[in-house]
């Protein structure tokens, strides 16, 4: 099971957080603050893999950002990896050649395809067609409301 | 919200608040982190106010950037209860933000969570499955034992749902309830195998997850899994179909079919697998497919394989699957992927217990692992080298290890440097090499050397008495190349100070003997003990040495003394103690000085694995000296301490001589009846060491004579060791003996009784009466017995016996009797009755047979 994953910049901004173990808010802040500094402070051609604490942390680095995932001693570092591509993957259809900036602008966005593809720290659509027409039909539906709005908007009633 | 609302917002003059963008824009276009923060503050500010008003319509707008203003770290929790609204409005974008708001501020820490549990339940009952896929989303990544409990029958109830989309996430909710819940288990089971015959890959992967979680949680649940006829079959077909079927679009990755599913899978028929007989055999045939099938060009491919390998040897594999996986395992370390490598040295490690002839064969790729620049590589393969070592190539891999130990990080120098040392103690192939790999590691590893790994190197060398000429010019010359390491010195100056005559008589059988004369030995531990690097340990060693050393070369006498006498000021209470005894021994006892500094005995290695009574065993194991008893043909009765002179490893205790010259300055120089007692020396934590003097020294110089007397008999021997625990702890009761009264005269009656301690240990219990009118002072007690035995008196409880038999002075004396001979003790009497003093000698021997029986 994944215990949280952390995407950061290189500059070691956070940019997404999702913890599926319950901490208080100081820890949080303490775990990502080391676990980001011991990240940064790797070799490029260093293994992705490091143990911290009593879990394994997995990492990657895409661009200008790294995903890092934390998890347990019995879960399979290579699949995980893959995990981290299978994310990377489709934000990169959902967005068209997805880079930083929207991360950041778009930073629910990114909350929402994670929640497609992963629930409980366990994946749970292995079909990448699957995750993505699920997203699209709940912005569709997102939308038609926001027509209304619109309409109103541009009627001048709003 | 109606039109009539909106306008009404509108017509009011309340700007729209900012948009997410806008705002994300602004905080990145501030220059300076105070300038990050007002614009932060300013916009806290307004949507603190627009809460507070209760503003439905841009909520959820407001609550996505309090949203992104706690992920850059500012406190958010007043968002909490908007959360809380924003799930409970219909419409859907307020749900999607409400939802998002509550697994970032909400979790089972607060109890606010659980006031959302009633709109989660409608959320799940809703026509819309993109409601109930955000409730369950919610619900998994946040609920707490209580949410489970409250929401595990709506989840349940889901699962049995015909749609796929929801399945599969409630699935999944299922897993997270049992973390939470165990008990809830039993709820889930029977939806859960249907679920397997699902065709979406979706549900079939979280039903497989659902019922790993069950099994490993619960042992009944596995076995009924287990026993269950359908399952393994079912999973072994999923798999089969997943690799035999041609290329899938939906679910490749890079030319493999659902890796994700045939992962878990394998996980789960891991678990099934272990330890049953029929389940593991039933698997045989599709891992061996899988392990053969699967590219390996890709990661995707080595994840399998991966995972493959650890069921293999986790299940009751057969031999050639085995060998199959170990090879897989081989290959990977031949990898380029540094992942790959890492993760065969792990899996290495773990096999390698049970398979250590297969992993054998790829002793050299793990060496090669040794020099990789990647430190979590090189530490698996530390590991896994010293798990390797077997007699037959001890001597490769040492020598691998100490070029390993020479341009280690400090971390694992301390890890390598006491491996090594253990390593050698079991598999030295001889004497000679073993030291000589001691040496080098001393060397290569410097100050990181634990301290236990010198105190077995003191004790190894002790006993390879043959090499001690060899040993000690080594050291020697390892010492004078470099002072500063610790442990370097602590054994070189033992060595000198116990072998410091073979070091200068030069006659070794080396290629380059080294010519050292006693100036220039000294000159070195001069050198070392007034280095500013010496640590205090160092130091005590290096005194010890030297005085030691007076016995031992001839010319140097005056030249110890005065390296002596400046540490009789030393501000180190135990340099200054043992100064200040050797300058008084040299002064006043000098005759006694060879005896006492007389080369120690081989140690005796206490076996490990004696459990001899644990304190017993434990502390005779921290205690690798046993001080021997001093042969002393010429001195009567002389009996002192021997102090081997280094300090204990773990106690930091010293073992100074424990002669008791400060305390007797009147004695006539000579001969001193010393019955010392033992010092405790025991125990785990560091104890100061007490000696109790035991029979008060006679007020009258003893006359010589009677040291004569009682010469042809053994001197008594003190024994310091944990005898004193030894007879706490093994109390083994035998029959008892009969006390005997030993003396009897009129004015004094002794008796003894007797305590079995051991089947070769007998306490006796002295008691001395005094039947007379008069008092009894002064009252000394003095014993001797055969040489075979070992005599230990311990203190009296005073030295005045009360008349009329008005009371007792007691004492106990121990003795050991290994040889299993009749007892036999003679005495010597002293006491004072109305200012006449007496004395009497004479022997017990009516010791009661059954003593040592």
């Amino acid at each position: 099971m994944l215990q949280f994953m952390l995407l950061f910049s290189r500059q070691g901004k956070l940019r997404l957080q999702k913890w599926y173990q319950a901490h208080t808010e100081k820890t949080k802040k303490k775990i990502t603050r080391e676990l980001i500094n011991t990240v940064l402070t790797r070799k490029p051609k260093m293994c992705n893999f490091l143990e911290w604490r009593d879990l394994k942390i997995v990492y990657k680095r895409y661009a200008s950002l790294y995903f890092c995932c934390a998890i347990e001693d019995k879960d399979n570092e290579l699949l995980t990896l893959e995990i981290i591509h299978r994310y990377v993957e489709l934000l990169d259809k959902y967005f068209g050649s997805v880079c930083e900036l929207d991360i950041i602008f778009n930073f629910e966005k990114a909350y929402f395809m994670l929640d497609e593809l992963m629930l409980g720290g366990e994946i749970q659509e292995t079909s990448k067609k699957n995750v993505l027409k699920a997203i699209q039909a709940q912005d569709l539906l997102q939308e038609e409301v926001q027509a209304t709005v619109t309409a109103l908007e541009q009627l001048g009633f709003l | 919200m109606s039109v009539l609302q909106a306008l009404e917002e509108k017509l009011s003059k309340m700007p729209a608040p900012m948009r997410l963008k806008d705002l994300i824009r602004n905080i990145r276009a501030a220059r300076t982190a105070a300038d990050e923060r007002a614009v932060i503050q300013k916009e806290l500010a307004i949507i603190r106010n627009s809460f507070r008003e209760e503003d439905n319509t841009y909520r959820c707008r407001n609550v996505a950037k309090l949203l992104y203003i706690n992920m850059l770290g500012y406190p958010a929790h007043f968002g909490q209860l908007e959360c809380l609204k924003l799930i409970a409005s219909p419409r859907f974008t307020d749900k999607r933000i409400g939802y998002l708001g509550a697994t970032l501020l909400l979790d089972e820490r607060h109890d606010v969570h659980l006031l959302i549990t009633n709109s989660m339940k409608n959320d799940m009952e809703h026509n819309t499955q993109y409601i109930v896929g955000l409730s369950l989303s919610c619900f998994g990544s946040i609920c707490s034992p209580e949410m489970s409990r409250d929401l595990a029958g709506e989840v349940e109830k889901l699962l049995k749902s015909s749609n796929a989309y929801v399945k599969k996430k409630a699935a999944l909710c299922g897993v997270r309830i049992i973390r939470k819940v165990p008990e809830l288990m039993e709820m889930f089971i029977p939806a859960v195998r249907s679920l397997l015959n699902d065709k979406n890959h979706g549900v079939q992967l979280t039903a497989v997850v659902l019922i790993t979680e069950m099994c490993s949680r619960s042992p009944e649940t596995l076995l009924h899994f287990r026993k269950v006829k359908e399952i393994v079959p079912n999973l072994v077909r999923i798999l089969k179909n997943l690799i035999m079927s041609g290329y899938s679009p939906e679910h490749d990755v890079s030319g493999v079919s659902d890796p994700f599913l045939q992962v878990k899978i394998l996980r789960l028929l891991r678990l099934l697998g272990k330890s049953d007989m029929d389940c593991s055999e039933a698997m045989n045939d599709i891992l061996a497919q899988v392990a053969t099938n699967t590219e390996t060009s890709k990661n995707v491919g080595n994840a399998i394989l991966y995972e493959t390998v650890l069921c293999i040897m986790d299940i009751k594999s057969e031999s050639g699957l085995r060998v199959l996986a170990i090879n897989i395992l081989g290959r990977f370390l031949l990898n380029n992927d540094k992942n790959i490598r890492y993760v065969a040295l792990n899996t290495l490690l773990r096999v390698v217990q049970s398979d250590m002839n297969a992993v054998q064969r790829h002793r050299s790729t793990i060496v090669d692992c040794l020099k990789d620049p990647d430190v979590s590589i090189k530490r698996r393969a530390v590991e896994l080298c010293f798990a390797l070592i077997n007699g037959n190539n001890v001597r490769s891999m040492v020598k691998e290890l100490i070029f390993f130990l020479d341009k280690a990080d400090p971390e694992f120098k301390a890890y390598t440097s006491s491996n090594i040392i253990s390593t050698c103690e079991r598999h030295a192939p001889n004497k000679r090499w073993h030291i000589d790999t001691m040496m080098r590691v001393l060397t290569g590893a410097g100050n990181y050397v634990p301290e236990d790994s010198v105190a077995s190197l003191i004790q190894n060398i002790s006993e390879s008495s043959s090499l001690h000429g060899y040993i000690v010019q080594q050291l020697y010359k390892g010492l004078k190349e470099d002072i500063s390491q610790q442990p370097l010195a602590q054994v070189a100056s033992w060595c000198m100070g116990e072998y410091g005559d073979l070091l200068v008589g030069g006659a070794i059988e080396e290629e380059e003997p080294v010519q050292v004369s006693e100036d220039e030995a000294l000159d070195l531990l001069e050198s070392v003990i007034q280095s500013t690097s010496a640590s205090q340990v160092t130091k005590e060693y290096v005194l010890q040495a030297i005085l030691k050393i007076s016995a031992r070369f001839t010319h140097s006498a005056e030249r110890i003394k005065k390296m002596a006498a400046p540490y009789t000021q030393s501000l180190d209470t135990e340099l200054q103690q043992r100064s200040v005894e050797f300058t008084a021994l040299v002064t006043s006892h000098d005759n006694m000085r060879p005896g006492l500094l007389e080369r120690m005995p081989p140690m005796e290695r206490k076996d490990e694995k004696q459990v001899n009574g644990d304190m017993n065993g434990e502390s005779e194991d921290r205690k690798p000296m046993k001080p021997p008893s001093v042969q002393h043909e010429s001195k009567g009765l002389l009996e002192l301490l021997e102090t081997p002179g280094a300090p204990m490893p773990n106690a930091g205790l010293s073992l100074s001589p424990t002669h008791n010259q400060k305390t007797e300055p009147s004695s006539s120089g000579g001969e001193l009846l010393d019955l010392l007692d033992t010092l405790d020396l025991s125990g785990p934590a560091p104890a100061v060491p007490g000696f109790q003097p035991l029979a008060p020294m006679p007020s009258q110089p003893a006359p010589v004579n009677i040291m004569d007397a009682l010469g042809t008999l053994e001197p008594m021997v003190a024994q310091p060791q944990a005898d004193l625990l030894g007879g706490l702890v093994n109390n083994i009761s035998g029959p008892s003996i009969p006390s005997v009264i030993a003396v009897e005269n009129p004015t004094l009656k002794i008796e003894f009784a007797f305590e079995r301690e051991s089947p070769d240990k007998v306490a006796i219990l002295l008691r001395a009466t005094n039947p007379t009118l008069n008092p009894v002072t002064s009252f000394l007690f003095q014993a001797a017995v055969p040489k075979t035995f070992q005599l230990e008196l311990m203190t009296p409880s005073g030295d005045l016996v009360p008349p009329n038999n008005s009371g007792a002075v007691t004492q106990t004396i121990k003795v050991t009797n290994p040889s299993r001979q009749a007892m036999r003790m003679r005495y010597k009497l002293a006491y004072t009755v109305l200012g006449n003093t007496s004395q009497e000698q004479g022997e017990v021997n009516n010791f009661p047979p059954a003593m040592f029986s």
